[in-house]
C-alpha cells in the first residue's frame, strides 16, 4: 500500500469508529466501510463484494440499551485491510479467497473490537466527571471540548488497529486470529447470542409497571409464528395499544356518569 | 420584557448537535454528555446570568439514555420546556427530568425494532444484494436513503415535539403526556417480547436421548433408484416424514424438548433474571461479562 493509501485508510477507520458509537451517518457499516476502503486502495469492486457480505452477516447487529452488539466498525475496517493486503502484494491469492479469508475473519475481529467499546465507554466516565466541572463554571466551551475528545476516543479505536494492520504483514494477523481455539470463539458467539438480553432487560425496567407486562407475554408468544414479520408485530402492537387505551378512556367515562365501578361482573354482584 | 423565543436557526443547531448524542456514551450516566452538548446553544440563548447557565447545563448531565432517532422528540420537548420556564414558567427540574426520562424508555422500545431491526436491515439486505455483484450502486442507495430518511425523522420529530412541548408544559400531571407514555409503553412491551423470543439466542446442545427407528419411518437412502428420480423419490418421502426422515436414528436435543413446550423460554426466563439482577444494582457490564464467561464454559464443556 502508498504512504497515501494508508493515510486514507486511516481515515476512513476513524470516521468508522466514531460511527461505531453515534451509529447516524452509518460509516461503520460493512457496506459503506469495506466499499471507502476498497475505493482508496485502488480495488474498489473487491471492497463493494465484501461490503455486501459482510452486511449480510452484520444485518441484526444493534447496539440495544446498554447492551453492546459485535463491533461492525473494526470487523468491517480490519477485514477490508485483511483483503487489500491479500490481494496487494500477492498474485498467488484471486480475489474470491481473499474476499473469504476476510469474511472468516469478520466475526472473531468484531468480538475483540467489542471489547475496546466498552474500554470507550468505561474511559468516558471520567470524561463526563471533567463535563461537570466545566458545568459548575457555566464553561460552554469545556463541556464541548469534552465532548469532541470522547467522540475521537472512538475514532482512535478503530484508527489504531488500522493502522497497525497496514504496518504488520498479513499472515501474522491471520495466524493469530486463527490461533484462537473453538471453544474461545464459538463460546463468544454463543454468548453474544444472551447479551442482547441484558439491552432488553434495561429497557423493560424502564417500562414496565403491572398494567404493561400482559402485552410482553402477548409479544412473546406471537413472535413464535414465524410467519408473522417485525412490520406485523409492529402493527398487532399498535392496534393493541389503541384498544387498550380507548377501552380504557371508556371505562373512566362510564364510571363517571353512571357511577359503576368500572367492573361490570362486579356491579352485577352488587345488585344481586 | 420580551418573551426569549428559540428561533428555527437556534432549533436547527440544536438538531445538528444531537447527531453526536452518543458520543461520550459512558456506563455511569450514559447518553448525558451528548445530551448536554446538543442543549448548548438553547440554553446559551436563553439564559443569560451565569448562575442560571451553570444550573441549567447541570440539569441536562442528569442519566440519559434512549435510542439516538427517537430522542429528537424528546430533545423538543424539553426545548420547548426550557423556554417556558426561561419566560418565567413554573416548570422546576424534576418537571423536566420526569419528562426526559418518561418517554425516554418507551421510545426506545419503539426505535430499537424500528430503525436497528426493521428499516437497517431491509435497506442493508437491499444494497447488500447488488453490492455482492460488485455494482456501486448498492452502498449508494443503502448510504443515502438512510440518510435522507434519518435526517428527515431528527428534524420533523424534533419539531413535533417542540410544538406539543407546550401544551404538555401546561398539563404536565395528565392528560396528554401520560397517554403517549402509555401507549408507547403497550407498544414497547409487546415488541420487546417479541424480540426476546426472536433475538436473544440460547441453545443447549446435549442430547436426551437416540433411538433408532423403524423400517419405513426413515428413507433408506441406499436403494433409491439412481439418478434424478432418487432426487425426487427421497423429496417425496421427506415431505412426508419430516426432518426426522432423514437419518435412522432419531436424536432428540434438550433444545427440541424446551422449544415443544414454549419457544424462546430459555430466552425470556434470561431476560427477567436480568431484570432482577439490574434491579438490584448490578452493573450491565459485570452482568455482560457474565454472560460471555458461561457461554465460553458452555461451549468448553459441551452443553450449549
Amino acid at each position: 500500500m502508498s504512504g497515501i493509501a494508508i493515510v486514507l485508510v486511516i481515515l476512513v477507520a476513524f470516521l468508522a469508529g466514531m460511527e461505531g458509537i453515534l451509529d447516524e451517518f452509518q460509516f461503520h457499516q460493512p457496506l459503506v466501510a469495506c466499499t471507502l476502503i476498497g475505493l482508496v486502495t485502488g480495488h474498489p469492486t473487491e471492497g463493494i463484494m465484501l461490503g455486501g457480505s459482510l452486511q449480510m452477516i452484520a444485518l441484526g447487529w444493534a447496539n440495544v440499551g446498554a447492551a453492546v452488539a459485535p463491533d461492525a466498525a473494526l470487523a468491517s475496517v480490519a477485514s477490508a485491510i485483511i483483503m487489500v493486503k491479500g490481494l496487494g502484494d500477492g498474485t498467488s491469492t484471486d480475489p474470491q479467497t481473499a474476499i473469504a479469508t476476510a469474511i472468516a475473519l469478520a466475526v472473531p475481529l468484531s468480538v475483540a473490537g467489542l471489547f475496546l467499546t466498552m474500554l470507550c465507554r468505561t474511559i468516558a466516565i471520567p470524561i463526563v466527571h471533567f463535563m461537570d466541572a466545566a458545568a459548575e463554571k457555566a464553561n460552554f466551551r469545556g463541556v464541548e471540548i469534552w465532548q469532541l475528545l470522547a467522540i475521537g476516543l472512538q475514532g482512535i479505536r478503530i484508527a489504531i488497529p488500522a493502522a497497525m494492520l497496514c504496518m504488520i504483514p498479513a499472515e501474522a494477523v491471520t495466524a493469530m486470529l486463527q490461533a484462537m481455539p473453538e471453544w474461545l470463539a464459538g463460546g463468544m458467539a454463543v454468548g453474544g447470542g444472551m447479551v442482547a438480553a441484558v439491552g432488553y432487560a434495561m429497557v423493560i425496567n424502564m417500562m414496565a409497571t403491572a398494567e404493561v407486562w400482559p402485552f410482553f407475554v402477548l409479544g412473546f408468544v406471537l413472535a413464535a409464528i414465524g410467519e408473522l414479520t417485525l412490520i406485523a408485530l409492529g402493527a398487532i402492537g399498535i392496534a393493541l395499544a389503541l384498544i387498550y387505551l380507548g377501552l380504557k378512556d371508556l371505562a373512566k367515562q362510564g364510571g363517571g356518569a353512571g357511577g359503576g365501578s368500572g367492573d361490570p361482573l362486579g356491579d352485577i354482584l352488587n345488585d344481586y | 420584557m420580551a418573551e426569549i423565543k428559540l428561533s428555527q436557526k437556534d432549533r436547527m443547531s440544536v438538531a445538528w448537535r444531537h447527531q453526536f448524542l452518543q458520543g461520550s456514551w459512558n456506563y455511569e450516566r450514559m447518553q448525558n454528555g451528548g445530551w448536554c452538548y446538543a442543549m448548548i446553544p438553547a440554553i446559551k440563548k436563553l439564559y443569560s446570568s451565569k448562575e442560571d447557565q451553570a444550573a441549567a447545563l447541570k440539569r441536562h448531565l442528569e442519566f440519559y439514555n434512549t435510542h439516538p432517532y427517537v430522542s429528537a422528540p424528546v430533545i423538543g420537548v424539553t426545548l420547548a420546556l426550557e423556554e417556558e420556564r426561561a419566560n418565567g414558567a413554573a416548570v422546576d427540574d424534576t418537571a423536566i427530568q420526569g419528562v426526559k426520562v418518561g418517554m425516554m424508555g418507551p421510545l426506545a422500545g419503539v426505535g430499537d425494532p424500528v430503525f436497528w431491526f426493521t428499516v437497517r436491515p431491509i435497506l442493508g439486505a437491499l444494497g447488500a444484494s447488488m453490492a455482492l455483484g460488485g455494482s456501486i450502486v448498492g452502498p449508494l442507495l443503502f448510504f443515502f436513503l438512510w440518510n435522507i430518511i434519518r435526517m428527515a425523522f431528527l428534524w420533523y420529530t424534533q419539531e413535533f415535539g417542540y410544538s406539543v412541548g407546550a401544551s404538555i408544559a401546561k398539563d404536565l400531571s395528565g392528560g396528554l403526556l401520560g397517554k403517549i407514555t402509555e401507549g408507547a409503553s403497550i407498544l414497547g412491551m409487546f415488541i420487546i417480547g417479541a424480540l426476546v423470543e426472536r433475538w436473544v439466542s440460547i441453545t443447549f446442545t446435549p442430547v436426551v436421548s437416540t433411538v433408532t427407528q423403524a423400517e419405513g419411518a426413515y428413507i433408506d437412502w441406499a436403494s433409491l433408484p439412481a439418478g434424478t428420480e432418487g432426487i425426487k423419490s427421497a423429496l417425496e418421502q421427506f415431505a412426508a416424514l419430516g426432518p426426522n426422515g432423514l437419518n435412522v436414528e432419531k436424536v432428540t436435543t434438550l433444545q427440541g424438548n424446551l422449544d415443544q413446550l414454549i419457544p424462546g423460554l430459555a430466552a425470556v426466563l434470561l431476560t427477567l433474571l436480568c431484570c432482577r439482577l439490574l434491579k438490584k444494582g448490578i452493573s450491565p457490564i459485570a452482568i455482560i461479562l457474565a454472560l460471555f464467561a458461561v457461554g465460553i464454559a458452555g461451549r468448553f464443556f459441551g452443553f450449549m
